[in-house]
């Protein structure tokens, strides 16, 4: 049955053509698009709290009568990891909340999770049909996290009834979002899956990138358990290529390898000042925030607190870093970032919350050195102040620096947010593997499979930095073309 | 998991613990070190690896208590456990027939030199190796440096043991009566600084290992960041030795004094 005729026969069942009926489309169209519940932002600049508060039932069934329930639905396509999304809104419009959160296990491993971080307005919510008659798309993202906590808090949390047990073993790589959502979905099929993790927690950037704030813990490890629930063995302190090689995992049977390791180096600029100390990576900031908890009492990890705090960069991780700067008590919160506001990478969103909470937004410039004091902590940084030019490569104006226009601003702390290189352990470790001169594994785009037959590889180490969702997607894909390929293998 | 099987005291700062770690045993080798976490608030620390036992499936850490997580792992007792031990990290010492080899090792950094004087013995190098330490009661290892190796040189601050000097003093008496080809160094960042000037006078390629500040180890977070011959080098997994005479060990001794105001007692 092809993914069309699927889609046609949920959405004919009976109480869903009810449903579609007893709203006309235009009423449906003419409703407002809900607003998400937030906590105040003097409030919430100062704690870890999460910044959204979720929806409440009443609001997420009336945003799913928002949806028209598309014949075609486009929205689909837009999804990484295929939610059928209309099925489980219409469930949610049903007031069946505990079967829309079944839907979207279906295909996703994280729901709770992609519900919160996933970029919607530019993936399922940019092809709602409702903004092709220039009205705001339905809060698809918004409705899956509803659903999602909805059944975590009802205490009937659903496990997906894996297939039966074929005893085939499956090591994966790393336990962020691509290498559950391959296990999950392995799981699912009936292989015997391991997941080896390189640090102490599982989750992976859920864990020590993502804060709090935006992220909670809980609700990663709820989403964990679910796996482990079926079947899912998880291995913490194991690196595979050093604890264990490649050899290694092949002579004790196991059949298949995703490899989802990660992000790894981060990246710098290379310019005066930059080891100074007070000057860090995004990934060394929130890994110490979030993994270690470094900011808690209790907590033997330490870390830089700057009174006047400059993040460079303007992706979803700088704002991560800037936020989370002034939660850790900073004067001043600066998001440096050499393009204007427009050109920003981050969502939206976390632009909004970032300017409620009061980040300061320098844009249109970039650093061109730091200096320090006598000790080598950095106490100023000598920012080139930008113009935008031609549209580059990417389609974005080009900033280019307005010559003569250099500015001196006291900054005691510097997070460094402009991208990382793939984790170097894999590609140097495995013998035969092939690596792209930027480090990252070569896989065939389809099935995720490596130049290694029994290896295949997702998220971050294939595409170099990327979303939890994209990552998600490839798991999935991988999980898929695996399973195919060792079927055909134990037919023979 | 990670058990502690056994504990020696080499002084009273000073602790040698065998741990239990069956896989890092059989994957380590000279040069190899690891993470380890005391507790469920603890902090990821680097440790370069002493030897192991492969028998046993046990690794050897010797660690000296000088902040409060080292502290921590001093501590513990026979039979407890390591809350996290991750490993084997970095690159292993690249090991071939140099001809002669001082390998200078100063305070606890005695410690991880020996299985790479071990394996440069066994390469059929001609070891020299110079230990190095305040006082006696501070030396350590250094029977089984003699086991390793050709010619043992102890130096101490004070005169109490040995010759009277620093480890550079150690390192150039032998330079000055034969031809030395290679030199390794491991100790506190301050002592590899002058070795390392010192071998730059006499070009002799030397090898350093270094142990800066790591978070997760595994080649993420960049608090290890090294400038070595003008470029960025991560130690985790770029190092942890390098060509000690490209190190810019000035700007690596301000790092490491980053948390030295706010380190958590």
């Amino acid at each position: 049955m092809t993914t069309e005729e699927q889609i046609a026969i949920r959405r004919a069942e009976p109480w869903r053509e009810e449903l579609r009926k007893s709203v006309k489309a235009k009423d449906r169209s003419n409703m407002e698009r809900v607003r998400m519940n937030e906590l105040d932002a003097a409030r919430r600049s100062h704690t870890n709290e999460e910044v959204n508060a979720g929806l409440t039932l009443g609001q997420a069934r009336k945003e799913a009568q928002r949806c028209l329930d598309c014949a075609k639905p486009a929205c689909m396509e837009g999804c990484p990891v295929s939610i059928n999304i209309p099925t489980f809104i219409k469930y949610v419009e049903a007031g069946e909340i505990l079967e829309a959160a079944k839907v979207l296990k279906e295909t996703s491993s994280l729901p709770a999770v992609c519900g919160r971080v996933c970029p919607q307005e530019k993936q399922c919510e940019a092809r709602c049909i409702h903004l092709k008659m220039k009205k705001e798309a339905v809060a698809i993202g918004y409705l899956e996290r509803f659903a999602a906590d909805y059944e975590r808090t009802s205490g009937h949390v659903f496990i997906p009834e894996p297939d039966r047990p074929n005893g085939v073993k499956i090591a994966v790589a790393g336990s962020g979002p691509a290498g559950l959502s391959f296990a999950g979905a392995m799981a699912k099929s009936g292989y015997r899956v391991t997941v080896f993790e390189a640090l102490h927690e599982i989750g992976g950037v859920l864990k020590y990138g993502i804060p709090e704030f935006r992220l909670p813990n809980e609700i990663v490890d709820v989403e964990i358990d679910v796996l482990k629930r079926m079947g899912v063995t998880f291995l913490t302190n194991c690196i595979i290529g050093k604890t264990i090689t490649y050899e290694d995992l092949r002579n004790d049977g196991f059949r298949g390898i995703f490899v989802a390791s990660g992000a790894g180096l981060p990246n710098f600029m290379n310019i005066p000042g930059e080891n100074l100390t007070g000057v860090m990576s995004s990934n060394e900031y929130l890994t110490r925030v979030n993994l270690m908890d470094a900011a808690s009492p209790e907590s033997d990890t330490p870390v830089l607190t700057g009174k006047k705090v400059a993040v460079i960069g303007g992706g979803n991780t700088a704002m991560d870093s800037v936020r989370t700067a002034l939660r850790l008590g900073a004067e001043r919160s600066m998001l440096v970032y050499r393009r204007s506001a427009e050109e920003m990478p981050a969502r939206m969103e976390e632009v909004k919350h970032a300017r409620e909470e009061g980040v300061e937004f320098l844009t249109l410039y970039n650093p061109l050195a730091y200096i320090g004091d006598a000790q080598g902590r950095v106490k100023q940084m000598r920012l080139q102040k930008m113009a935008l030019g031609q549209a580059d490569a990417s389609g974005r104006r080009r900033p280019v620096p307005v010559e003569g226009a250099i500015e001196t601003i006291e900054a005691d702390e510097v997070i460094v947010s402009i991208g990382v290189s793939p984790n170097p352990l894999i590609p140097s470790a495995f013998r035969g593997l092939d690596v792209s001169k930027r480090g990252t594994v070569v896989v065939n785009e389809s099935t995720m499979q490596s130049s290694l037959c029994d290896v295949y590889a997702g998220g971050d180490i294939v595409r170099g930095g990327a979303t939890v969702i994209l990552a998600m997607g490839d798991g999935r894909r991988a999980a898929a073309a695996m399973h195919e390929r060792l079927k055909i293998i134990n037919r023979q | 998991m990670n058990k502690i099987v056994s504990k020696e005291y080499f002084s009273a700062h000073v602790v040698k613990l065998e741990v239990e770690a069956p896989l890092i045993a059989r994957s380590r080798k000279a040069g190899h070190f690891v993470i380890v976490k005391t507790g469920e608030k603890g902090e990821r620390i680097p440790l370069t690896i002493a030897g192991a036992d492969l028998e046993k499936g046990t690794i050897t850490l010797v660690i000296q208590a000088v902040g409060g997580s080292s502290r921590k792992i001093c501590a513990l007792r026979v039979g407890d456990e390591i809350t996290d031990l991750a490993g084997p990290l970095g690159r292993a010492t690249h090991i071939e027939k140099a001809g002669t080899v001082v390998c200078a090792g100063g305070g606890v950094g005695v410690a991880p030199l020996m299985p790479i004087v071990e394996a440069l013995h066994q390469a059929g190098n001609r070891v020299i190796a110079v230990l190095a330490a305040r006082s006696k009661e501070l030396v350590i290892l250094e029977e089984q440096m003699r086991l390793h190796s050709d010619e043992v040189i102890v130096m101490t601050d004070d005169g109490s043991y040995g010759r009277k000097g620093l480890v550079t003093d150690g390192v150039e008496s032998v330079i000055n009566r034969e031809k030395v080809d290679l030199c390794v160094t491991i100790g506190p960042a301050i002592m590899m600084k002058f070795v390392s000037a010192l071998t730059k006078k006499y070009a002799i390629p030397t090898v350093a290992s270094l142990n800066t500040i790591m978070v997760d180890g595994t080649g993420m977070c960049g608090a290890c960041r090294v400038t070595v011959g003008g470029k960025i080098k991560f130690v985790c997994v770029d190092g942890p030795e390098f060509d000690a005479h490209q190190v810019d060990f000035d700007e690596m001794l301000m790092r490491l004094g980053a948390y030295r105001d706010i380190e958590k007692k």
